[in-house]
């Protein structure tokens, strides 16, 4: 199988075992997410050549990174990678620009895919370029660590937990460039975190990993519709749906899309018609009423059919739905459950209070 | 009465600054890879060698001068050596005294560059591992330039203490002007023969040297933190 990675890690440590195994595609943003401690971090590492003391293997695009078996070993700086590290990893003697240069500079000239001019506009880094990398705050050194990373001309872009340092505003920062980086699609990108609704916007492809193992892996919006997972049940859960800007209503400022499912309507939002936005429709969000309601102030109401219920605590009940050909959760008490009388197979109809857009 | 350096002093003088920069030169060529490996290295050796280049630390100078005399002899290890392969006299020898001198220095100038080499972030390190850097291209990219305040450090401790050099000096060197005679030990004949203006004149003058030198150290320590407030 080529343009993929696969993987197999063992590590023993006192308190921490790693026994990761899986594979990946190598195009889009994979999503490596679990809580703090599962070895996400490690399994990063690993990939990169940074571990030492592992067992295993590692194919990235055909090609042998690591076979223990063999003793075969290509050391992290032959690897050609792109690592951005959870905060801090700049050079403190080197300006921003030589801080950028310092891997483009060491690639062969034939291999460099990217300018740095390229990357300082995608970026926005020209204002930085002279300043001192220690007068920097926090998502300008990740910015730079990121196009530090990218002027490598990485075959294989790794991300620990890039933006896990800065507060909500930083992030919002930064966020709009790794969805530019996403959209040229030239890099595949391992990317970890602890807080999926972080990556929920921009990843293609999802692992999920407990105490040192990979549980799960899949497409994001499958992995998101999955009841059987604990991610169906944390308080941000909901589908994750891919929609087309059908049609602009100047009057009242709403934009009307469709999904493989039905339409929507949302506020107005700038995107030419035919564009593809990715929505995500948290459980918490949708309601459900056995019959057509009447005048009510909500706007999206789909007909939906009941897949699976599923208790979720004492009180609540995660249902999921097929509406047209796509899924979504809904999240209600079983007190609700229990007089709607739902089971598998129920038709009703599904109201939506609110749609997050994802560009 | 104005005192005057006679020409034995002056020779003193030139043989000491000599010692102290060779010393120093090779400390520096050689101390750097050992601190740089005493730094990063996992190995068991580690704790062996580096209580190998503290021991001048801790022993009276006589005893590594009485061994070093031992070993330089014609018919020592060392010295043996040397002349078989057709090399001169190492014992009460200049070449002698810089074996002494490198041996007795190393730590001043180990252990500082040890230490700042151990407070680089080995995070960014491996940044640059990821960034297509070789293991010698970090050192030369990063570490060296992260701890040059240790390095500046480590050579002025290294050619300080040279020039303070006495004991070591006297088990090896002899005193043979112009060839093994140093400034501490001009200073001593000075004061067994009850000259004391001339003593006066060169312990006055080595004082001086070193607080200028320390107070050198102290400014560009504080100038380069200055610069980089990291």
């Amino acid at each position: 199988m080529s343009s993929s990675i696969h993987f197999h890690f063992e590590l023993h440590r006192p308190g921490f075992t790693l026994d990761a195994r899986g594979s990946l595609p190598a195009r889009g943003i994979n999503a490596l997410f679990g809580e703090s401690g599962c070895g996400k971090t490690t399994l990063l590492r690993s990939i990169a050549g940074l571990e030492t003391g592992i067992e295993g293997q590692l194919l990235v695009h055909d090609e042998c990174w690591f076979d223990s078996f063999q003793g075969r070993c290509v050391p992290a700086h032959r690897r050609s990678i792109g690592f951005v590290f959870q905060e801090n990893s700049l050079f403190p003697h080197l300006n921003v620009h030589a801080n950028l240069l310092y891997g483009w500079r060491r690639t062969p000239r034939k291999r460099r895919q990217k300018q740095p001019d390229q990357v300082i506009e995608m970026l926005g880094l020209e204002p930085l370029l002279l300043r001192n990398c220690t007068d920097l705050s926090g998502g300008e050194r990740q910015r730079v660590a990121i196009g530090r990373a990218l002027l490598n001309s990485p075959r294989l872009l790794l991300m620990d937990e890039p933006l896990s340092a800065l507060d909500r505003r930083r992030k919002q920062e930064i966020l709009p460039y790794l969805e530019r980086l996403h959209a040229q699609a030239e890099i595949p990108i391992i990317y970890v975190t602890h807080d999926l609704e972080e990556l929920v916007s921009v990843a293609d492809h999802l692992s999920l990993m407990e105490s040192g193992r990979i549980i799960r892996s899949g497409p994001i919006e499958e992995m998101l519709i999955d009841t059987g997972l604990s991610i169906a049940t944390e308080e941000n859960a909901g589908a994750l749906l891919s929609a087309e800007v059908e049609a602009h209503d100047e009057q009242f400022k709403l934009t009307r899309l469709i999904f493989p499912g039905g339409s929507l309507t949302i506020g107005r939002i700038d995107k030419p018609q035919g564009a593809r936005v990715r929505l995500r429709i948290h459980a918490k969000d949708v309601s459900l009423a056995m019959e057509r309601p009447g005048p009510t102030s909500i706007l999206n109401i789909l007909p939906a059919t009941v897949l699976t219920l599923t208790p979720q605590g004492n009180s609540r009940v995660i249902v999921s739905l097929s509406v047209g050909e796509s899924t979504l959760l809904a999240r209600i008490t079983r007190k609700s459950e229990s007089v709607l009388q739902l089971r598998p197979g129920c038709k009703l109809f599904a109201q939506i209070k609110s749609v997050a857009l994802h560009t | 009465m104005i005192p005057a350096l006679t020409e034995a002093d002056i020779s003193a003088l030139w043989v000491t600054l000599r010692l102290a920069l060779v010393t120093t030169l090779i400390l520096m060529l050689f101390g750097t890879p050992l601190a740089w490996w005493l730094s990063r290295s996992r190995s068991r050796w580690r704790h062996i060698v580096e209580a190998l280049v503290a021991m001048p630390l801790v022993l009276p100078p006589t005893v590594l001068g009485f061994y070093l005399l031992i070993a330089l002899a014609p018919d020592g290890i060392i010295g043996g050596t040397w002349l078989a392969l057709g090399g001169q006299q190492l014992a009460f020898s200049f070449s002698g005294l810089v074996i002494g001198s490198v041996l007795y220095s190393m730590p001043f100038v180990v252990q500082p560059m040890q230490n700042a080499f151990v407070q680089i972030d080995s995070r960014v390190l491996e940044a640059a591992s990821t960034l297509r850097a070789s293991p010698l291209d970090r050192f030369f990219s990063l570490a060296l330039p992260l701890s040059r305040r240790g390095l500046i450090t480590a050579a002025t401790l290294g050619f300080a203490h040279t020039i303070g050099e006495f004991g070591v000096v006297l088990m090896i060197g002899g005193n043979i002007p112009g060839e093994t005679q140093v400034l501490s030990i001009a200073i001593y004949d000075h004061v067994e023969s009850l000259q004391y203006t001339q003593a006066h004149l060169l312990s006055a003058g080595l004082l001086l040297f070193s607080f200028i030198i320390l107070y050198l150290v102290n400014v560009t320590d504080r100038r380069s933190q200055r610069r980089d407030p990291s």
